[in-house]
């Protein structure tokens, strides 16, 4: 394959895997690794690296428009970052000394759990909990507007929460992926965060978090500019007119679809990775 | 005081979503260019990246990748495309940092200071 070929189908590919992420929610991120991979034959170190690259467009792409909204919540972005990105540091050191074998089975079960995430309906459960007294001094509590107007929330649970997301940013930097499910699932169930609050703080934090493990990559040599450029464009793109569809297109069966495709992709890791062909 | 501080805070808001959507915009212009330069030179070659074999020693520093940006060299343009991209949060934080300082709250301009930190020794860090 001439690299022209290689550029542009990767570039197309690429789209897809943002274009689906973004209609779903979900980031393109966890597949384009296993698609570079499984695919492409692609060493899956330059397949971490590229993909961490187009993690911080796509995320800092979409940050950009919910910040200006007021949905984010600056100050639990921040504090949770700390977490994040000591994480994604340890992952990005853990990257270098395990087997590519064992990369990509424990890629195959967070693909599983982003599978089983992605079927999930969103949770709307309507909670008034009393103020938490670390959170307060800590001034995590905020509000957000909503259809009725401004609401505010109290936030819950910060010692579990942090600890999620510093597992959260180990696996970002270990297997180059956002980790937005398991983001949302610290802030959403653990620190009893409202949903939409979570999502768009989550894609606040991504860009963050794989900058911190981006640096180390980079220094290291895993980031080729000839795989990640393909990559970066076509994921970057697909997201922007993701973001365009999303009002138009019916979610569901999108998700269904996406999630049984992540799963199959699951299988295919671990299989790889079992039997040492990754 | 209570609406001081949030009026502050939307400022802050406002500038950081502009900040991140220029980033973004500036790194991906950069990627582009370079890589019509490195297509139009290397798009007949074959590719493998099948095996890992590390990128040369001039991608894998700042100081390498805007030598090769001064020789028109297509691969270390791109490469300077995604550098820019990486330091778009960091840039985030920075500014983040300034704004919480405008509004004296100190405790997450410490909280701001040590994500900056942890960003920089990455990015720059003794060599792993």
């Amino acid at each position: 394959m001439s690299t022209l070929e290689f550029t542009l189908l990767v570039c197309a590919g690429s789209l897809l895997a943002g274009l689906v992420g973004a209609l779903t929610g979900l980031g393109g991120g966890v597949v384009l690794v296993p698609f570079l991979t499984l695919l492409f034959k692609v060493d899956i170190r330059y397949a971490i690296g590229a993909s961490l690259v187009s993690v911080i467009a796509t995320s800092s792409g979409a940050a950009a428009a919910y910040v200006k909204e007021g949905i984010s919540n600056i100050r639990i972005g921040m504090f949770l970052e700390i977490a994040t990105t000591l994480g994604a540091l340890l992952g990005a050191h853990l990257a270098a000394r395990v087997s590519t074998h064992a990369i990509a089975i424990v890629f195959g079960m967070v693909l599983l759990f982003s599978a089983y995430f992605a079927r999930k309906p969103r949770p709307l459960h309507e909670r008034d909990a009393p103020p938490d007294p670390l959170a307060t001094r800590l001034r995590l509590n905020g509000s957000f507007p909503d259809a009725e107007g401004e609401r505010s929330y109290n936030v819950q649970h910060v010692p579990a929460g942090w600890s999620l997301m510093f597992g959260a940013g180990a696996l970002s930097g270990l297997l180059g992926i956002g980790s937005g499910a398991m983001k949302v699932l610290a802030m959403d169930q653990a620190m009893r965060i409202p949903f939409k609050v979570s999502t768009s703080t989550s894609n606040f934090m991504i860009g963050v978090t794989a900058a911190a493990s981006a640096g180390v990559y980079l220094r290291r040599g895993y980031i080729d500019p000839g795989l990640a450029m393909p990559v970066m464009l076509g994921v970057l793109a697909g997201s922007l007119l993701g973001a365009k569809l999303l009002m138009r297109v019916h979610t569901k069966w999108l998700r269904l679809g996406f999630s049984l495709v992540i799963a199959l992709l699951a299988i295919e890791m671990l299989y790889n990775g079992l039997s040492g062909r990754i | 005081m209570a609406a001081e501080r949030n009026w502050t805070d939307r400022r802050i808001e406002n500038a950081v979503g502009n900040l991140l959507r220029a980033g973004v915009s500036l790194a991906a212009l950069i990627v582009f260019i370079g890589a019509i330069i490195y297509l139009v030179r290397h798009g007949m070659s074959p590719v493998e990246y099948r095996v890992f074999r590390g990128e040369p020693a001039d991608l894998r520093s700042v100081h390498g990748i805007l030598r090769d940006t001064f020789h028109l060299r297509g691969r270390g343009i791109i490469q300077l495309g995604l550098l820019v991209l990486i330091a778009t949060p960091v840039a985030r934080v920075a500014l983040s940092m300034f704004g919480f300082a405008a509004e004296r709250d100190r405790m997450y301009v410490w909280f701001t200071a040590v994500v900056f930190l942890i960003l920089l020794y990455s990015l720059l860090g003794s060599a792993v």
